[in-house]
């Protein structure tokens, strides 16, 4: 692997690639994100290696990224596309590959069991980018996700990757500022701040050193945007990082990724030797003078370290707690030093702004939410995974465009957006725009992208309750609002989800969550009472239903609901040799019944009944 | 040295840069309840119960609760100590402290105050007088001994030793036990012997009136910081001040 030691020596490298790629007639990308990698991709690959040598075919057989990160196409996964064709095959097992060596690599048939079938029309779809869910993005800061080896340094370079960098480092850095700026980026990782501001105000303070952290600790359940970035384009984080220490003046850099994620860390890792070898990272980066050097600083399993305060105190080796943000991190921030933290998709956009220009990068989406955004899209969705799409594009289009609509086709009940900050919208919602503002206006936010989608078997309480027991199990500890408030929250959800709700309950939960708005120490308490609010709002009725008259609508929360068997019963026993609890009688042929005093309400019956005969009460 | 000039209440005050509200509330004084302060230790702005009310003829209305402890002043800020917002945040945070400490006479006194005698919440079940503010841990790091610490995150945080056992840089000087606003933490002493955090600690007797004044331990740690002799530690600071004192009249007599 080469040192570059000027601007022209990798761009000589990059025509150097280029026309090897345009040499290459095929090519077998084969996903190996965490999901695919666990449904088996990597013994795909090898079985493709092989099969190839023995079939004399020198075909490049690279591992990639599939777009789709991790879920829902990657339940359908392991997943293989071949270029140029672009077909599109699923649920590839080992023992599928020689067939497609055959039939497909040799004489150009298609496969048609392995393709995508349109649930809508029942057609198999033979090329990826006539699937909807892939039609209908906008991928620009996951463009490279799929397509190249995130373990190659080569392959980035020949995608265009570090076009950008030279380019930023012959600017004065004040140009460079004043370029994301015009972008209109703001941080994605929830908060929304202006990114060339906050470049800009570091820059002001004269105090030195500063730093640049990479907010990698993505705590949102359900959210997987960063982790498929760093797993899968981890050179474009990097790029976005030493373009922001070049602009603000930092010599050290640092990425925090949170523990749970060593796929992540570890393909990171990775890349930053590769950025060191090629001299695109330590002293005196392409010979322009500019030395900045990334560490790889590991969480230790806390939500609340995420938040920026209490991510450099662990960066620097003290307990993760945040301090009340009256003086910002720009001016204080790690060490006491003026410090830039942005989030891993803020950064993998500015190569992107730099190499394209900040007015491509407005073009899209709307004028105070410029670009586009990662959502990963999960819950009761047909198409669940990571997607990408501008600013501006409703919620709608997102879940029933790019999402296929809900499993099951059953109705939409809520959908959740932002995480533990976030909150609930209900289906007149569905037509507000997704952008920075608009979706906090109506009670929710956008949030860093967790976006969870709930069917008419969901309870809305459940869901706040959800939320506040992971927080209550988060919090820091710190201030008495959030410790002690989100404990009575929980006492009093955890009640009217067992059917002991009192009256009055809800103008304590509404005392609670004024407190906690207003009188917490950090974000996490201050939108902790999120989840409940908006639900309160939308959904007060479940609420009362279930405090005055014991009732769940959603059919969820087990102390109120009953399980019973309807006619639809053919008396086939699954049921009875499941329930765990002997809580079934029946013989067979004949209708099974569900003894009450027995029943825990596990569902276990539910999910292996063929007739769909057990009814929630 | 440039004046920083803003109000309280309506009332005109000033300060200087780096000050906070707090400081020069106090200073005037305008009264504003506390409980994690002290003027020992870096305010820390986890207790939530000196909050007031903030805005700004430049905030376009926006107006907004901090800690008064921590919010460093600036000019033309409009600070409200009293009004309806802060009493009911205030209210809000006793009844929960009450929750949590509903036998701490501090706690039940500042929530009569705010019209609470007793919580609208649940009570714990093994309820403590710790309200977690932080103030014994903070001033024993400010003392060099770093002997305790919080322990645990979220609901399950407490005041705690190293792994549970006796520390060895305690020196059982108790000023943990005097800092703290609720007395949650206890010790126990004869004349010669004091009892705190699991380990006993030996006290040295004043030579003079003989109270037991200062454990060796203590005494020991800051012979070792600034370069004392035990003997400087023969009488007890009164006595000490006394002969001082004595000593320097003889001299103006003279």
């Amino acid at each position: 692997m080469m040192r570059f030691a000027s601007p022209s020596a990798l761009k000589a490298q990059r025509t150097k690639l280029e026309t090897r790629a345009a040499k290459v007639k095929r090519e077998i990308l084969i996903c190996a994100g965490t999901g695919c990698l666990a449904g088996g991709s990597a013994d795909v690959a090898e079985v493709f290696r092989t099969e190839l040598k023995a079939a004399g075919m020198k075909i490049g057989v690279r591992m990639v990224i599939k777009e789709t990160g991790c879920h829902g196409f990657c339940e359908q996964g392991p997943l293989v596309i071949l270029m140029p064709e672009k077909i599109f095959y699923q649920k590839v097992k080992p023992s599928h590959v020689k067939k497609i060596v055959e039939s497909t690599l040799k004489n150009g048939e298609v496969i048609e069991r392995l393709l995508y079938k349109n649930p809508d029309t029942g057609e198999r779809v033979e090329t990826y980018d006539r699937i909807d869910f892939y039609a209908k993005q906008h991928r620009l800061v996951l463009r490279n996700i799929g397509r190249i080896d995130p373990q190659s340094i080569d392959d980035y370079i020949a995608a265009g990757g570090y076009a950008a960098l030279p380019r930023a480092l012959k600017m004065k850095p004040e140009k460079v500022i004043d370029e994301v700026a015009k972008s209109g980026l703001r941080g994605r990782g929830g908060g929304g701040f202006p990114t060339g501001r906050k470049w800009a105000t570091c820059r002001k303070v004269e105090v030195h050193p500063r730093y640049v952290i990479c907010n990698a600790d993505e705590g949102d359940p359900g959210a997987f945007m960063d982790r498929s970035i760093c797993e899968g384009d981890p050179h474009a984080v990097l790029e976005g990082m030493i373009i922001c220490a070049h602009a603000v003046g930092s010599p050290k850099g640092y990425i925090y990724v949170r523990e749970e994620y060593p796929l992540a860390r570890q393909r990171l890792g990775i890349a930053i030797e590769q950025a060191r070898t090629a001299g695109l990272l330590g002293e005196n980066i392409l010979g322009s003078g500019f030395d900045f050097d990334i560490e790889i600083n590991r969480g230790g399993g806390a939500f609340v370290c995420g938040e920026s305060s209490a991510l450099m105190k662990s960066v620097a080796g003290e307990v993760g707690e945040p301090r009340a943000k009256y003086i910002h991190s720009v001016v204080k921030g790690l060490y006491d030093k003026p410090t830039v933290l942005n989030n891993v998709e803020t950064f993998a956009c500015v190569p992107y702004i730099l190499d394209r220009g900040a007015k491509v990068f407005a073009a899209v989406g709307t004028k105070k939410s410029t670009g586009t955004k990662a959502f990963s899209l999960v819950g009761k969705v047909k198409n669940t995974g990571l997607v990408e799409v501008p600013m501006g594009i409703s919620l709608r289009e997102i879940i029933f465009g790019v999402g296929g609509g809900i499993i099951g086709d059953r109705p939409f009940k809520a959908v959740q957006t932002g995480g533990p900050s976030g909150g609930c919208l209900p289906e007149s919602a569905l037509d507000l725009p997704v952008d920075f503002d608009t979706l906090t206006d109506a009670g929710s936010m956008m949030g860093s992208g967790g976006m969870i989608v709930m069917d008419d078997r969901t309870c809305m309480v459940d869901v706040a309750r959800y939320f506040v027991n992971f927080l209550v199990e988060e919090s820091c500890g710190k201030c008495t609002p959030c410790r002690e408030g989100l404990k009575q929250l929980l006492f009093i959800l955890e009640r009217i989800c067992g059917g002991t709700g009192e009256p009055g309950d809800i103008e304590r939960i509404d005392r609670l969550s004024s407190v906690l708005t207003d009188g917490s120490l950090c974000a996490l308490g201050s939108s902790a009472a999120n989840p409940v609010i908006s639900t309160l709002k939308y959904f007060r009725d479940e609420y009362e239903a279930h405090i005055a008259d014991r009732r769940c609508p959603g059919g969820v929360c087990k102390a109120l609901i009953t399980y019973s068997i309807n006619d639809k019963c053919t008396g086939c026993t699954a049921c009875v040799k499941v329930c765990a609890f002997d809580a079934i009688s029946g013989k067979k042929k004949s209708r099974h019944k569900i003894h009450a005093d027995k029943c825990t309400r596990c569902g276990a019956c539910i999910y292996v009944c063929p007739d769909e005969a057990i009814e929630v009460h | 040295m440039g004046l920083i000039s803003f109000s309280i209440n309506g009332t005109a005050v000033s300060g200087a840069e780096g000050e906070t509200v707090l400081t020069v509330a106090r200073r005037a004084g305008i009264h504003i309840p506390t409980l994690c302060h002290h003027e020992a230790v870096e305010p820390s702005g986890a207790c939530r119960l000196c909050m007031v009310e903030i805005t700004h003829k430049d905030w376009k209305g926006w107006k907004g609760l901090v800690t008064a402890c921590l919010y460093p002043i600036e000019h033309g800020l409009e600070v409200s100590t009293d009004n309806e917002a802060v009493r009911e945040c205030r209210r809000n945070v006793l009844d929960l402290l009450l929750a949590r400490c509903p036998n701490a006479p501090a706690i039940r006194d500042l929530a009569a105050e705010y019209g609470l005698k007793q919580t609208t919440l649940t009570v714990d079940e093994d309820p403590t007088n710790c309200i977690l503010c932080g103030l014994c841990t903070r001033v024993c790091a400010e003392m060099g001994h770093h002997a305790i610490s919080t322990v645990g995150r979220g609901v399950s945080k407490k005041i705690g030793l190293p792994l549970d056992e006796p520390a060895e840089s305690c020196v059982g000087c108790a000023v943990c036990a005097r800092i703290c606003p609720t007395d949650a933490i206890t010790f126990r002493e004869d004349g010669k012997t004091r009892r705190i955090w699991g380990q006993n600690f030996e006290l040295l007797r004043c030579s003079e009136c003989g109270a037991s004044h200062i454990t060796r331990a203590q005494a020991e740690f800051i012979c070792e910081r600034e370069g004392m002799t035990i003997e400087d530690f023969e009488k007890c600071d009164a006595c000490r001040s006394r002969e001082t004192a004595l000593a320097f009249s003889r001299m103006v007599q003279w």
